[in-house]
């Protein structure tokens, strides 16, 4: 088993299934009676978060407890370079109480890198700049799997400001390398420059939703700041929407068994209709159980619960 | 002191005796004089560099005027041009004459001081040039390097108004709006490693544009730093046109590139940042072909606290002085016709020192030059570099050629690898 999550790249496809299927059976074990596991009994996981998210700290938090992990919440929110401790003392301090794993949130790229040189326990990537997040990445193909049933062959178009997104780097690179085909879309000022060459090769690139539609298993739709905007990313939210929007019309143009995708939190009525968040198909309510399960199976794997 | 260095090689030619006595090169003879057995060691110009960060006044915490001279003599150089972004920064008469008054009292390597362009290097008004080439420090380059004189208006006004005094104008050319952010060479890698890129166009704009200024108001301009292919294809066009236009490329951008940045380790991180493989044989040409004059280190000293830390808080800039020779030595081999030249003759000749790059073969030029010992490997070791800061890319490499003795207008500065003081 690898030691650190810092990246979906750290995953080839034996470890990513292996993860995935671990999710599964924590999933069903999560779904009886006793809540709570002994696998990590004794074990402390710090949640080090420099950055406000509550959802993603409060999902770290229960799939550790579910294990029974003792938890340690680290809010280092304000620290800066110029106010506060470095990074490197806060992962001595972590060091020195004994984590065994810690769960990384920072404005920074590459942050979960810094740190793993600075602590002894297990790092993992819980979304860094405009990086990556790939615990995000395996909840969305735990969902995916769930729902169509495999990952291989998968037409997945992921939408939106892939440029600033970690959701979708991660994603590029666990869904290809799971055998899915994975296309991105978006006006090309969001769309990163050798996104391919970066990521994967077998990365596609397409500035037409409309056309993309027909063809996909899976719509992930990225959140789009309205402040990229201001950058002339984009000339107005109406373009953007008009352009780029999953609206009604658009779900229509889906196949018939093919499903939505969100990572949150959503601008309705920007990229997505209020409709098509709220509509059978989407899956967004479903990605935030799922990952519990996902990440109860990563913090397993990486301490080598027993 | 007389120095008698026996069975020299002066640029790789046959091995002779060579004496340096009243601070020249002489075709005398000196009984007294100290006899060094350089059998097997090659004698090149001191070098020149015109480009150092030695940070002082300021931020004495990572480099001092004292300690860049040192760090600049174990590197082979007798001569260092010091950049203006000292704090307060080098704009006015008093602060350049602090600054090459610093650097006499230290006597490592003579310190030329570069003047800041505009007041601040807030790229507003322009700094008193006239007053700063009139100072004791005699300041013939003025740069703003750290930022990019931006304003058109303004370049062209620089550029005009130091002709009077035979000045130049050292670009660091980075159209600011392309690099909001920048973290790292805008590309494959910046893609993948979520960093904000920092795209080539943006060097070669300004480049671009600042051609076209000295062309038209006929001055001289010089490049700090050239980093792309399509940099180097700008300044070719232009030189054939015959614009006066010089430029410089640093070590690092001659070997390393932007796959370094992928651990996210800050010691990486540079302005301009490292490029791909095929800049870098881009820049390898032009600085064989002449299009690119020199090298020019860029040392650029940081304390521990601004490079251990997250790769986007990190300052950029890495240690030069001290690798620089080995560098090109080991990407050009023993050239050292062209080394001599690169690094030390048309280096002198951009900064107008006229006591240096001179030729060691004529009795009467000034002794400033520095014994290379060709055939020595070394492994770079932070903790055993002269500068107060440790930030060198090269840590656990192999280098080739060590620098064995440096002289200084005929005093030793550096002897048997060692500073003299
Ligand atoms: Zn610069």
């Amino acid at each position: 088993m690898i030691k650190h999550l810092r990246s979906a790249a750290d995953l080839d496809a034996a470890t990513a299934t292996l993860i995935l299927d671990t999710a599964a059976e924590m999933a069903a074990l999560s779904g009886r009676e006793v809540k709570k596991l002994p696998a990590l009994r004794g074990r402390t996981v710090v949640n080090l978060f420099y950055e406000d998210s509550t959802r993603t700290r409060i999902s770290f938090e229960a799939a550790a407890k579910r294990l029974s992990a003792d938890v340690i919440n680290f809010s280092a929110k304000g620290s800066s370079v110029s106010k506060g401790e470095s990074l490197k003392d806060t992962a001595l301090t972590l060091q020195a109480m004994g984590a065994d794993a810690v769960v990384i949130r920072h404005s920074a790229s590459g942050a979960p890198h810094r740190l793993a040189n600075w602590v002894e326990g297990s790092v993992v990537n819980a979304g860094d700049g405009t990086h990556e997040h790939p615990t995000q990445a395996l909840l969305d193909a735990y969902t995916m799997r769930s729902r169509l049933g495999r990952l291989d062959g998968l037409k997945v178009a992921i939408v939106g400001d892939v440029l600033h997104s970690r959701v979708a780097r991660s994603n590029v690179l666990l869904l290809t390398t799971l055998g899915a085909q994975v296309t991105v879309v978006g006006p090309p000022t969001l769309i990163p420059l050798e996104v391919g060459a970066a990521l994967s090769d077998k990365t596609q690139v397409s500035y037409d939703l409309d056309a993309v539609l027909p063809e996909s298993d899976v719509v992930m739709m990225l959140r789009v700041q309205t402040e990229r905007m201001q950058d002339s990313y984009f000339p107005s939210a109406r373009e953007y929407s008009r352009r780029y929007g999953l609206d009604v019309p658009r779900l229509k143009r889906l196949p018939e068994h093919a499903i939505v995708m969100h990572p949150g939190p959503m601008n309705r009525g920007m990229e997505i209709a209020p409709e098509v968040a709220d509509s059978p198909r989407s899956t967004i309510v479903e990605q935030v159980a799922n990952g519990v399960s996902v990440r109860m199976a990563v913090l397993y794997l990486l301490l080598g619960g027993k | 002191m007389a120095y008698l260095l026996k069975g020299v090689s002066v640029l790789g030619a046959a091995p002779t005796d060579l004496l340096i006595k009243d601070g020249v090169i002489s075709d005398k003879t000196d009984k007294d004089a100290v006899v060094i057995d350089a059998a097997g060691l090659v004698a090149l110009p001191g070098l020149v560099d015109v480009h150092t960060h030695l940070r002082e006044p300021g931020r004495e915490d990572a480099e001092t005027v004292e300690t860049g001279s040192r760090a600049a003599a174990l590197g082979g150089y007798t001569a260092v041009c010091a950049m203006a972004n000292t704090s307060p920064v080098a704009d006015t008469a008093g602060v350049v004459e602090q600054v090459w008054r610093l650097g006499r009292e230290a006597g490592l390597v003579d310190v030329q001081p570069i003047g800041a362009v505009t007041v601040g290097l807030a790229g507003k008004q322009l700094a008193e040039l006239g007053a700063m080439a009139d100072s004791a420090a005699t300041v013939r380059i003025f740069s703003d390097d750290g930022f990019c004189v931006a304003d058109p208006k303004l370049m062209r006004r620089a550029l005009e108004y130091v002709k009077a005094f035979d000045g130049v104008i050292a670009q660091h050319a980075e159209e600011p709006r392309l690099t909001e952010g920048a973290q790292m060479h805008e590309g494959e890698v910046s893609t993948r490693l979520g960093l904000t890129g920092w795209p080539a166009v943006a060097e070669e704009a300004i480049i671009a544009r600042d051609v076209l200024l000295a062309e038209h108001v006929g001055s001289r301009l010089h490049v700090c730093h050239v980093s792309t292919a399509g940099s180097v294809e700008v300044l070719r066009q232009a030189k054939a046109r015959g614009v006066r236009v010089t430029a410089e490329v640093t070590p690092h951008h001659l070997l390393l590139t932007d796959e370094l940045a992928a651990g996210y380790d800050p010691v990486f991180k540079v302005n301009p940042p490292l490029r791909t493989s095929s800049d870098v044989m881009a820049l390898r040409q032009a600085l064989r072909d002449g299009v690119i004059d020199v090298v020019a280190t860029d040392h650029a000293p940081h304390a521990v606290q601004d490079k251990e830390c997250e790769w986007s808080y990190a300052r950029p800039g890495m240690l030069g002085l001290e690798t620089a020779l080995p560098i090109v030595l080991s990407v050009f081999g023993e050239q050292w016709d062209l080394i001599a030249d690169r690094m030390s003759i048309a280096p002198a000749r951009i900064a107008g020192l006229d006591g240096h790059g001179g030729d060691l073969t004529k009795a009467g030029t000034p002794a400033n030059l520095t014994l290379v010992d060709p055939s020595a490997s070394w492994v770079v070791d932070p903790s055993g570099l002269a500068s107060r800061s440790r930030n060198t890319p090269y840590a656990g490499m192999t280098l080739p050629g060590r620098i064995v003795a440096t002289f200084l207008r005929g005093e030793a500065t550096v002897l048997d690898g060692k500073a003299v003081k």
